[in-house]
């Protein structure tokens, strides 16, 4: 007799959660860790009733799990620009915009048009900016007062002291300390493995100093912060959050020049529910909402005007960090080919395998 | 201390002396003494519990003794420990280590006394004759019969040639009739090798049998030590009397003294007369008396002056061969008295509820100073 | 009646099959399928065994093979020679009221994920980490060392994780051992070693062998603990299946490594098996 009554128990709540479910309108969102922040979401859901479920994860995992699904189950992704026209070309996980339903005129127009043109595939764009920001490098000036390039990375001085990731950002920015430009080499895939041979070496003999490869941020930063590491490579708003608690801590841009990137929105292929997609993106690139996620996560957005209304500390980072010519000198990442992230892999794996 | 046969001309394998074992609060073996000489068969025989599988595994070195000497041709074993020791422990489940056949449980103890190969071939084949099983070196252990595993266990040991071989009731697995066969084979044994073999058991029979002599044992204590005949015939202790062979119990009042003849009245009124063997009893103490079923004869003829007569009815007739019983109560009483029942026909006619005469000869019982008898 | 049977039968078998059909089979038909797709120089997808080709030409491929097999192996010992004492202390030292205790305690690190175990180490052995802080502290060290990142700490924490898949088995075979066998060889002259070597691993092989052939197979598979503790040097070989199929987007080769991990894993623990004069079947029983 309990069990019968266990069961039933067991039933009716599934039928209830089913319903529940059904009834509330979702938004399934598939993004960086920190681009959906609390404040945000719940703010979306009181204006629209729509239910925000995020998932985080990066560039590659975002790729294959769409690529798994042939682009179902997410209603909304946000790829780096660079990483989406050679992927929808090859596997058309994506579906273009329609970007009437977008309130252009909330975005800076030189950003939409460039992620507009850097998505585009068979004449349709697949993308519209959300944020951006820079890879450089995160130094403990107490230590390393003199790190202001990659160089920094191999440098025997820092023996121990060093961390980077092993993804494609640092073979670029190997690259760049090597003073070549990969980019200009990303249409000729010979001359890129060349390059890719060398930054392979550099790596390696480098390998001695490094004390690991991060692969969370927020482990980088604690051991940042406990002085176990003097210089990383990292995202710009890493360094500026450290700064905050320890302004000997701060984001350096390297002299061969930050690398840019811009984060995006785009519409998996077979996305359920597209009009809440395009709501999500009107509501986080209005000026006000930019600003609170900039506020939180020291990272600028493409919103005209949220730049006004952040904090004064938030504008200072960029300010301190940026210099007019610094600005100029930030590498911007143009959409990667087919066939490079082989060989990227191919690289990495022979770099973490030496010894 | 017990003496056994003072024969000083044979050494003393085995030495016991005031050995005592505390477990906490609980004393399992209380200030033992004995010796055993070379080439005898030694046994403790005593019901479970009575602390005799302690006793055996201190002289094995598994358990050290919280008081007292054990020394094994004179020499003392204290801190011994059993891989060292020159005894071996036949295990009461015989321990054959399954992963190994016959002839490497053998050659087992061989090798760690690093025998050479060629040597422990020939004493492995050696022993296996000896104990009847030629030509089994290459069996499992899960291949052989009860009787064949427990002689693998015994040559086991055996080839290790040990001063003293201890055995912990190898026999109590085997059915009854294999039970009596390898009684027979074990004493055998032991007097064709001539080790010192002590044996503990709680089977009387396989203690009779095989021992040349017999420690009592009992709550931790030693009640006798002596030959199995004088346990049977001449037991010290009323405990002895009571566990070695079947015994009728009767306890009764002092009456009367002559002599080493008491007068011995039951409480059902019977008034016997019984030898006392020398023990002195207080006027009109209670008196334990102990008849043994074949003791009691069956309407003794009336010629037979000198016995005590007293009238029973019987209650059933226990038919078991040679040892066929009646189980009868005096008159007026409710005490079950076991009476041996010869199989010579000539009791034939004897049927339950039947009124039978029983008589008994004054030296044939046994007395010890008991509680106060009912009057 | 025989066609009730037949009925039962199928009732209670079909969910089994297609459960075998639709989650295991039908997938990895279709990864083996991927396998033996490349793209051939014009860039088109054709049947091919390059994938394959490739694990034997490319030698980080096969030494990283190589490299993980090796410290799973080395792993699945070490696991053994921790995991042979406390189960026998469990089963035959301990009084039986506490050997339930202790395997609870055994059971207790495996409630919570691997994630949180793994970071559980590193709590403790980074630079700035609590085991530093004492032996600073207690005067042992003058500054800090870093702990994490190499591969003995790669090792401890693989056989942490795999402890439990070891000791279980252990104590399920040691349970069945009398102890009067021990006795026994005692008695008969043997000291500790013997009795270990000649009786209780002759004893426990069916556990030793189902315990060792789970967390081979178990540490091979491993993926979290050698990149999180490993750190710069530890390339395991999931590891790379993971960047086949995440970083270079090749899913074709990833799925041929997968699929000659599989082999090759399979023909590691038969030869195992071979060397050990173990039967599988036995050892299932």
């Amino acid at each position: 007799m309990k069990k019968a009554i266990l069961v039933v128990l067991l039933i009716s709540m599934f039928l209830i959660a089913g319903l529940g479910q059904a009834s509330a309108e979702t938004l399934e969102l598939l993004t960086w860790k920190g681009y959906a922040p609390k404040v945000l979401v719940e703010k979306f859901e009181k204006e629209t009733g729509i239910t925000v479920k995020a998932t985080f994860t990066n560039n590659e995992e975002m790729i294959a799990k769409l690529r798994a699904t042939r682009g179902a189950g997410f209603d909304l992704a946000q790829p780096s620009q660079d990483r989406i026209s050679s992927v929808q070309a090859k596997f058309k996980i994506y579906q273009p915009l329609d970007y009437s339903k977008i309130t252009t005129s909330q975005i800076i127009p030189s950003m939409l048009d460039a992620v507009k043109k850097n998505t585009q595939v068979k004449g349709e764009s697949h993308a519209v900016p959300f944020c951006w920001g820079t890879s450089g490098l995160i130094v403990n000036k107490k230590y390393a007062p003199e790190a202001n390039d990659y160089s920094a990375l191999f440098d025997k001085k820092y023996e121990g002291r060093v961390s980077y990731r092993l993804k494609r950002p640092t073979l670029i920015a190997t690259a760049f300390s090597l003073g070549d430009d990969p980019f200009a080499k990303y249409g000729d895939v010979k001359a890129y493995k060349a390059l890719m041979d060398q930054v392979q070496d550099t790596l390696v003999q480098g390998k001695p100093l490094v004390k690991n490869y991060w692969a969370n941020g927020d482990a980088l930063l604690q051991s940042m912060r406990s002085g176990e590491v003097y210089v990383a490579m990292a995202w710009d708003n890493g360094g500026w959050k450290l700064h905050r608690d320890n302004p000997e801590i701060d984001f350096v841009a390297p002299k061969s020049g930050a690398l840019g990137w811009i984060d995006t929105f785009a519409i998996p292929a077979k996305a359920k529910n597209v009009e809440a997609a395009y709501k999500w993106i009107n509501f986080m690139l209005r000026p006000e909402n930019a600003a609170v996620f900039t506020n939180i996560e020291k990272c600028a957005t493409a919103s005209d005007g949220a730049i006004k209304l952040t904090d004064a500390a938030v504008r200072d980072n960029f300010e301190r960090t940026f210099p007019k010519k610094d600005i100029d000198n930030i590498n911007w990442y143009p959409p990667v080919p087919a066939k490079l992230e082989s060989i990227e892999g191919k690289t990495m794996d022979k770099v973490k395998a030496s010894k | 201390m017990f003496t056994l046969s003072p024969d000083k001309n044979m050494q003393t394998d085995l030495s016991v002396q005031n050995v005592t074992k505390k477990f906490e609060e609980f004393t399992a073996v209380d200030s033992v003494s004995f010796d055993v000489e070379q080439g005898r068969f030694f046994s403790i025989l005593g019901p479970s519990g009575c602390g005799k599988t302690t006793l055996l595994r201190m002289i094995a070195g598994f358990t050290e003794p919280t008081d007292g000497i054990i020394s094994i041709r004179g020499e003392n074993m204290a801190g011994v420990v059993p891989n060292k020791r020159p005894v071996n422990l036949i295990f009461q489940h015989l321990a054959l280590f399954p992963m190994m056949n016959v002839a490497e449980n053998i050659a087992f103890g061989l090798q760690r006394q690093k025998v050479g190969r060629a040597d422990i071939q020939k004493k492995t084949e050696t022993i296996l004759e000896r104990v009847g099983l030629p030509g089994f070196a290459h069996k499992k252990i899960d291949q052989l019969s009860g009787g064949q595993k427990q002689r693998v266990a015994i040559a086991r040991c055996l080839v290790l040639e040990p001063t003293v071989l201890l055995l912990d009731e190898p026999l109590g697995a085997l059915d009854l009739k294999l039970r009596d066969q390898m009684k027979v084979e074990l004493k055998k044994l032991q007097a064709k090798v001539g080790t010192t073999f002590v044996y503990i058991t709680h089977d009387q029979s396989e203690a009779l049998v095989m021992s040349d002599y017999v420690a009592v044992m009992n709550k931790g204590r030693f009640e006798q030590v002596d030959t199995p005949q004088n346990l049977y015939s001449n037991p010290s202790t009323p405990f002895t009397a009571q566990f070695v062979g079947d015994n009728n119990a009767w306890s009764g009042r002092l009456t009367g003294l002559s002599g080493n003849m008491a007068t011995v009245v039951t409480p059902e009124g019977n008034s016997f007369t019984i030898n006392t063997h020398g023990k002195t009893f207080a006027p009109d103490a209670g008196v334990d008396l102990f008849l043994r079923p074949e003791a009691m004869l069956i309407q003794p003829d009336p010629s037979m002056d000198q016995l005590n007569r007293f009238e029973v009815v019987v209650k059933a007739i226990l038919f078991d061969g040679a040892n066929s019983r009646l189980l009868a109560t005096p008159l007026n009483s409710e005490k079950e008295l076991i009476i041996g029942l010869p199989q010579n026909r000539q009791f034939d006619h004897i049927r339950p509820s039947d009124r039978i005469e029983i008589g008994w000869h004054g030296d044939s019982g046994i007395c010890f100073p008991g509680k106060e008898g009912r009057s | 009646m025989k066609n009730h049977g037949r009925w039962y039968l199928f009732f209670f078998l079909t969910p089994i099959l297609l459960w075998l059909f639709l989650m295991i089979l039908l997938p990895h038909m279709d990864l083996l399928i991927m396998s033996f797709r490349a793209e051939d120089d014009f860039g088109e997808m054709v049947w091919s065994f390059a994938n394959y080709l490739n694990f034997f030409e490319e030698p980080i491929y096969w030494a990283t093979f190589a490299r993980t097999a090796l410290y799973s192996i080395l792993v699945t010992v070490l696991t053994f020679i921790i995991a042979l004492p406390v189960s026998f202390y469990i089963t035959h030292v301990v009084a039986p009221k506490f050997s339930g205790f202790l395997m609870l305690l055994l059971l207790l690190p495996f409630w919570v994920s691997e994630l949180v175990r793994v970071y559980g180490w590193m709590i403790l052995l980074r630079e700035s980490g609590v085991i530093n802080h004492f032996l600073v502290q207690m005067g042992i060290l003058d500054k800090p060392v870093e702990m994490l990142y190499n591969d003995a700490t790669m090792i401890l924490g693989l056989v942490y994780t795999s402890m439990l898949f070891m000791v279980v088995p252990l104590i399920s075979v040691l349970e069945s051992l009398d102890k009067s066998l021990i006795e026994a060889a005692y008695d008969l002259g043997a000291n500790m070693w013997t009795i270990l070597v000649r009786i209780i691993i002759p004893h426990s092989m069916p556990g030793i062998v189902s315990g060792s052939i789970v967390v081979f197979m178990l540490t091979l598979g491993n993926y979290l603990t050698p990149n999180l503790m490993g750190g710069k040097n530890s390339l395991w070989f999931t590891e790379q299946i993971y960047n086949q199929f995440i970083a270079s987007f090749n899913w074709n080769q990833g799925s041929a490594f997968g699929f000659l991990l599989l082999i090759l894993s399979s023909l590691i623990i038969w030869a195992g098996l071979k060397l050990t004069g173990q039967k599988l079947s036995k050892v299932v029983k």
